[in-house]
């Protein structure tokens, strides 16, 4: 009789989920799924309401990530409203939108560094899950704890000081921005009090990045072989094939490193990528047409960003990403594990973008938006912290939003993470009847590497349950345990 | 010198999805009040959620009140004190309050005197404002803070780990 072990929920990503692992009489793993329950009413949500309010209202989306939606829905509605696509803002504009962007990015990552992963590093993938946390981390490592605590309060100001406040944030609007920056906000993040300041973020963004190889110098096996396997990979590049997070073209490979999608407008996203539906799952699989559904799909985030992009446009960014890229000959990287790696380059990277535009007087003067001809439809990608962000847009002769279609990064990761969960689970479980709590961890840290956003905007009413349930044919429960 | 205590009202929930709103709503309704009465050491914030910076936010101060929505089984809201919680939480978008105030111990060692403020709420679909039920409720909690933060000294001297500190 065969035996379904169901893992629910999914601790420290956000939202909820659940896996379910198939396993025959003798233990092997047959099958292995994350379910998503995604909420998809938005889109209709937004429909007959006046365009320019949705960069706001999309913020309803995630509280973890409105930033991200803020900046793709205003991008779509810079084509509607004629102000290009993408590149057409005056140079106050798309800077002011870049530092938000980067302080999203920064606080996000060091957000997951710290509080999501780091446990898993210092306590052991299989360590106690009463210390296996960031309070276990501030007891053993306060150092470690602090800094944490800190950068994600940097970025959380520099987001405010973009935005406008915390909560609803309306900095970006159709066509550019609506403020500069302040004298006193500018000299508050360049020479702040230690350690908020950006040069300590810098600092303190390099000495991450030296824990993490640190550790993989120690644990080649665990973080070269955990859950790796080989995929295409997509993100947008800027048009000289730098990295690029908040504009630029589609670019693909593939699993060799030969271009799939060979820098395209994204305006035509339509025509390069399709979603698939499937019954056991609400969330739909994005794949690239010209490839088909099964071998078409594709990883995103920061280990997509820095297996498509050729350099990174940050002196230091760019010496750890020669480092990463030499560790593979060039060749993609496809260790799941390295994820860290590169979203701890990723975060070196903006906060040495953050102080190069502390430093441009345009945040400070210039005009804040730009018009032209106005349009019917836009479509906005940027490159969120979990990877490729697509909103479109249409809308009517009343300004009335009539379509919104969203792809959200943890959509487009959808198959690899279902992959990555099948290899945890066939390398930690197999021929394994019991369950322990070292081998459910195993299966939610291959998750946790794609920084997952589960369900964007879910209520959260409280602390839920780890719970495992083991299932038969019959769909009767065997065994239940919860943590 | 006058004395004033440093106190911190902070509402955290997603306006844009109803009555999740309602711990932002009660900031905006107490911080108006505080302007009007020319009460002084307020300070005040809100957030989608509550999260890790917060223990730095939280770590200076003489009094802490978190306020919440809540889907509790309970009449319209109530105050609790906020112990610190060293458990697991399940998402980043749930970090409790408890969890707040363990890590600002362990990182600043030193809990400061917190309440969170429940509010009961009904409806948590995408849209702006709060239902009529959970306005009453809201009206009703503000009327209870105001009369304990006319005298937050009760607040401050019945938590049970407090170390009185006397800020001039």
């Amino acid at each position: 009789m065969s035996k379904k072990i169901t893992i629910e929920p999914v601790t420290r990503v956000e939202g909820h989920g659940k896996v379910t692992i198939h396993i025959d009489d003798e233990g092997n793993i047959q099958q292995s799924r994350l379910h998503i329950v995604e909420f998809r009413g938005f889109e209709r949500f937004v429909q007959g309401r006046p365009y320019w309010e949705a960069p706001v209202l999309v913020q309803r989306l995630c509280g973890i990530c409105p930033v991200s939606h803020h900046l793709a829905a205003a991008k779509a509605l810079d084509v509607i409203v004629g102000a290009g696509t993408g590149d057409g803002l005056t140079p106050t504009g798309e800077k002011m939108r870049r530092l938000m962007h980067y302080g999203q990015m920064f606080q996000s990552h060091a957000l997951h560094f710290f509080h999501l992963v780091s446990p898993d590093l210092l306590f052991g993938v299989d360590g106690d899950p009463a210390v296996r946390n960031i309070i276990g981390v501030a007891k053993k490592f306060p150092d470690l704890a602090v800094q944490g605590v800190m950068m994600r309060k940097f970025g959380q100001e520099i987001i405010k000081a973009t935005a406008g406040k915390k909560i609803h944030g309306t900095g970006a609007i159709p066509g550019g921005i609506n403020k500069h920056l302040t004298q006193e906000e500018k000299d508050s993040f360049l020479n702040g009090p230690d350690p908020m300041n950006i040069d300590k973020m810098i600092s303190w963004s390099q000495d991450a990045l030296a824990f993490l190889k640190g550790y993989h110098k120690e644990n080649k096996d665990f973080i070269d072989g955990f859950a790796a396997f080989p995929s295409s990979h997509l993100s947008l590049v800027r048009k000289d094939g730098a990295l690029d997070l908040y504009h630029g073209v589609l670019r693909a490979i593939d699993s060799e490193g030969n271009k799939i999608l060979h820098d395209v407008d994204y305006q035509d996203y339509l025509e390069y990528i399709g979603e698939e539906v499937r019954n056991w799952s609400y969330m739909k699989f994005p794949y690239l047409t010209e490839f088909g559904k099964e071998k078409g799909w594709y990883r995103v985030g920061p280990l997509a960003r820095l297996n498509t992009c050729d350099f990174i446009p940050s002196p230091l960014a760019q010496k750890e990403f020669e480092e990463f890229r030499a560790y593979t000959n060039g060749k993609p990287n496809h260790m799941s594990m390295h994820y860290h790696w590169a979203r701890l380059i990723e975060v070196l990277h903006c906060a040495e973008m953050m102080k190069e535009l502390l430093n441009d007087p345009d945040l400070m003067e210039g005009e804040l938006v730009t018009k032209g001809e106005k349009r019917s439809e836009g479509v906005g990608l940027i490159e969120a912290p979990r990877g490729t962000l697509f909103h479109h847009y249409a809308i009517n002769e009343h300004d009335q939003l009539t379509m919104a279609n969203l792809i959200v990064s943890t959509t487009n990761n959808n198959e690899p993470m279902n992959v990555a969960v099948n290899h945890a689970a066939k390398q930690f479980m197999q021929g394994q009847q019991k369950i322990t709590e070292g081998m459910m961890n195993a299966v939610e840290v291959a998750i946790r590497a794609y920084d997952p956003c589960l369900s964007c905007a879910t209520h959260a009413m409280g602390r839920m349950p780890l719970e495992i349930v083991l299932v038969d044919n019959n769909n009767k429960i065997i065994d239940k345990k919860r943590r | 010198m006058k004395f004033f205590h440093k106190i911190l009202i902070y509402g955290f929930g997603n306006p844009g999805r109803q009555d999740d709103g309602l711990g932002n709503a009660f900031v905006e309704r107490m911080e108006q009040w505080v302007k009007e009465q020319g009460l002084e050491g307020f300070e005040f914030d809100s957030n989608y959620q509550l999260n890790i910076e917060d223990a730095t936010e939280i770590s200076d101060k003489d009094l802490v009140i978190f306020a919440d929505a809540s889907v509790e089984d309970i009449e319209d809201f109530v105050l609790t004190q906020v112990d610190a919680d060293t458990k697991v939480a399940f998402t980043t978008h749930a970090a409790t309050p408890g969890y707040i105030v363990q890590l600002c111990q362990d990182i600043y060692k030193r809990i400061p005197p917190t309440y969170l403020l429940h509010i009961k709420g009904y409806e948590w679909a995408f849209r702006e404002g709060l239902t009529e039920k959970a306005m009453e409720n809201l009206q009703k909690a503000v009327e209870m803070m105001k009369i304990k933060l006319q005298n937050p000294e009760e607040l401050i001297g019945n938590f049970k780990n407090f170390e009185y500190k006397e800020v001039y």
